[in-house]
C-alpha cells in the first residue's frame, strides 16, 4: 500500500528525525509514504480572516496537486494537517470561495481529497493490534505523557481526529507500543507556538506549565506530533534549567516513539538531534 | 476607568469593520467568560477575550487598539470551543491584528528577529509568526 504524503517544510529541515522515523516505520508496518511530487508550504496557519481567501491559495494548491496522486494525502506535522483539513473543507462545502480560490491557482479543485494524519494511518488504516502484534522491542514500563496540543484537535467540527476535550489516540498508540501513558491536566494546553518569535517569556511560561503538569503525573518523557511544541517545550527546558526548575526530559516524536519499538536502527530515528536523549531511560528500564 | 457610551461609539464604523474582517457578530457575546477561563495567554493580556469583546460591544476602540491582547493571541482556539454561543475570540483578536498589518504597520521588525531563531526554530514558527506580526 502506498500513501501519498505531504512532508511539509519543517520535516525537511529542522525535523528530520521525525520524517525519517515515519518513513521506516511505515515500512515495517507494511506501508509506504510516496511524496507528493509537487507541494509547496502550507501557510503554517489557517487564515483567521473569512474575508479574505489569499491565505488558503498556498494550501489549496497542495491539496489540488495531491489529487492528481489519488484520493487520500496524509501528513504528520499537526499544523499541516489543521491548515489543510479546514482549507479542504472551504474549498468542498463554499462554492464561492472555490470558485475565487480556483481562479488564483488556475486549478479546477473540488474539496474531494480526504486528509488523513499519520495517526489515522495507523488507527484506521493498519489498526492499533496489528501494530502491537508489530512491535518487536515493546517499551515496558516507559511513562509517558502523551501531548495533543492544540492544531492536531481544534476547532472539533473540522478536525474530527478524536474527542477535543478528552482525546485518547495518542495513548491508544502508546498502549500498543508497551508504553504506561500518563494521563496529565494540560495534554491539549497549547505550547506559546509562534510567540516563539519575539515572547519568549510567554512561551516559557506555557511550555512549563505543560511540563510540569507531566511531571507531576510521573511522565519520564513527553510525545508530541508537532515540531513547534517539540521545540518550544525543548528550549522552555532549557531557560527553565537556568532558573529553579528542573523539568528535563525526553521530548520525542511520536514515530521515533514508534520506530523505536517497531525494531528500528536507532541510527535513522534523529534520537541525537533531542535535546535529552530518550536512550538512558529505555536503558534504565531494561527496554 | 470611565466609558461614555453613544450610538457614535455602539455601531461605530470600527466595530462594523471588525465584524466584516471576523465575520463574528459581537452582539452575541453573553459574557460568560468561558473563553478567558480556557485562555492560556488571558494571565499576560491587559483585557481578557471576553473583556476585549464587551469593549467592542460598547464601542472602545481606543482603549482596545492600546490593549496587548490581540499580540498575545496564539489562535490555539479552546476560546472558541469551550463558547456556548460558538463567537470566535480568535477570530475577533486577529481582525484587530488585521486592521494594523493591512495599514502596513508591522508589529515585529524582521530585522530584529534574533539570528538563532530564524537558524534554530521550526520554519512553521517563522512563517507562522511573519504572518502573524509582519504586514
Amino acid at each position: 500500500m502506498k500513501i501519498p504524503y505531504y512532508p511539509g517544510c519543517t520535516l525537511n529541515t529542522v525535523a528530520k528525525g521525525f520524517d525519517t522515523s515515519a518513513r521506516h516505520s511505515a515500512v515495517l508496518l507494511g506501508f509506504e509514504l510516496k511524496d507528493l511530487d509537487q507541494w509547496n508550504c502550507c501557510g503554517a496557519a489557517f487564515p483567521l480572516t473569512p474575508d479574505n481567501v489569499m491565505g488558503l491559495t498556498a494550501p489549496a494548491k497542495v491539496l489540488s496537486n495531491a489529487r492528481k496522486e489519488g484520493d487520500t494525502v496524509t501528513t504528520l506535522c499537526s499544523v499541516c494537517y489543521n491548515v489543510l483539513k479546514r482549507t479542504n473543507k472551504v474549498v468542498r462545502d463554499d462554492k464561492e470561495k472555490r470558485a475565487v480560490i480556483n481562479g488564483f491557482i488556475e486549478e479546477e479543485y473540488d474539496g474531494s481529497l480526504n486528509v488523513i494524519h499519520f495517526l489515522e494511518v495507523l488507527r484506521d488504516k493498519i489498526g492499533f493490534d496489528n501494530v502491537k502484534k508489530a512491535v518487536k522491542r515493546p517499551l515496558k514500563g516507559i511513562k509517558a505523557g502523551a501531548y495533543y496540543g492544540c492544531m492536531l484537535l481544534r476547532p472539533f467540527e473540522d478536525m474530527g481526529i478524536d474527542n477535543a476535550e478528552a482525546p485518547t489516540i495518542f495513548e491508544d498508540l502508546l498502549k500498543s507500543l508497551g508504553c504506561e501513558p500518563v494521563e496529565f491536566p494540560n495534554k491539549i494546553e497549547c505550547c506559546g507556538a509562534h510567540l516563539a518569535m519575539g515572547n519568549e517569556d510567554v512561551v516559557t511560561k506555557l511550555s512549563g506549565n505543560v511540563l510540569s503538569s507531566a511531571k507531576n503525573k510521573g511522565a519520564e518523557i513527553i510525545v508530541t506530533s508537532c515540531p513547534l511544541c517539540q521545540y518550544n517545550l525543548e528550549k522552555s527546558q532549557q531557560r527553565l534549567a537556568e532558573g529553579a526548575g528542573n523539568l528535563q526530559m525526553p521530548i520525542l516524536y511520536f514515530t521515533q516513539l514508534l520506530g523505536l519499538a517497531l525494531g528500528q536502527d536507532e541510527g535513522s530515528l534523529g534520537l541525537d538531534k533531542n535535546l535529552f536523549d530518550v536512550r538512558p531511560v529505555l536503558k534504565g528500564k531494561g527496554v | 476607568m470611565q466609558i461614555k457610551l453613544g450610538k457614535e461609539n455602539l455601531h461605530s464604523e470600527f466595530v462594523k469593520l471588525i465584524e466584516r474582517i471576523s465575520g463574528e457578530e459581537l452582539a452575541n457575546c453573553y459574557q460568560c467568560g468561558n473563553c478567558t477561563g480556557g485562555c492560556p495567554v488571558s494571565y499576560a493580556m491587559d483585557f481578557g477575550p471576553r473583556e476585549i469583546i464587551r469593549l467592542l460591544q460598547l464601542g472602545q476602540e481606543d482603549v482596545v487598539k492600546k490593549a496587548n491582547s490581540m499580540w498575545l493571541c496564539v489562535g490555539c482556539l479552546q476560546c472558541y470551543c469551550r463558547c456556548p454561543k460558538g463567537v470566535s475570540a480568535a477570530k475577533i483578536l486577529e481582525a484587530l491584528r488585521q486592521i494594523t498589518l493591512r495599514k502596513g504597520e508591522d508589529h515585529e521588525a524582521i530585522k530584529e528577529v534574533p539570528f538563532p531563531f530564524l537558524k534554530n526554530a521550526p520554519q512553521q514558527a517563522i512563517v507562522c509568526g511573519f504572518r502573524k506580526f509582519v504586514s
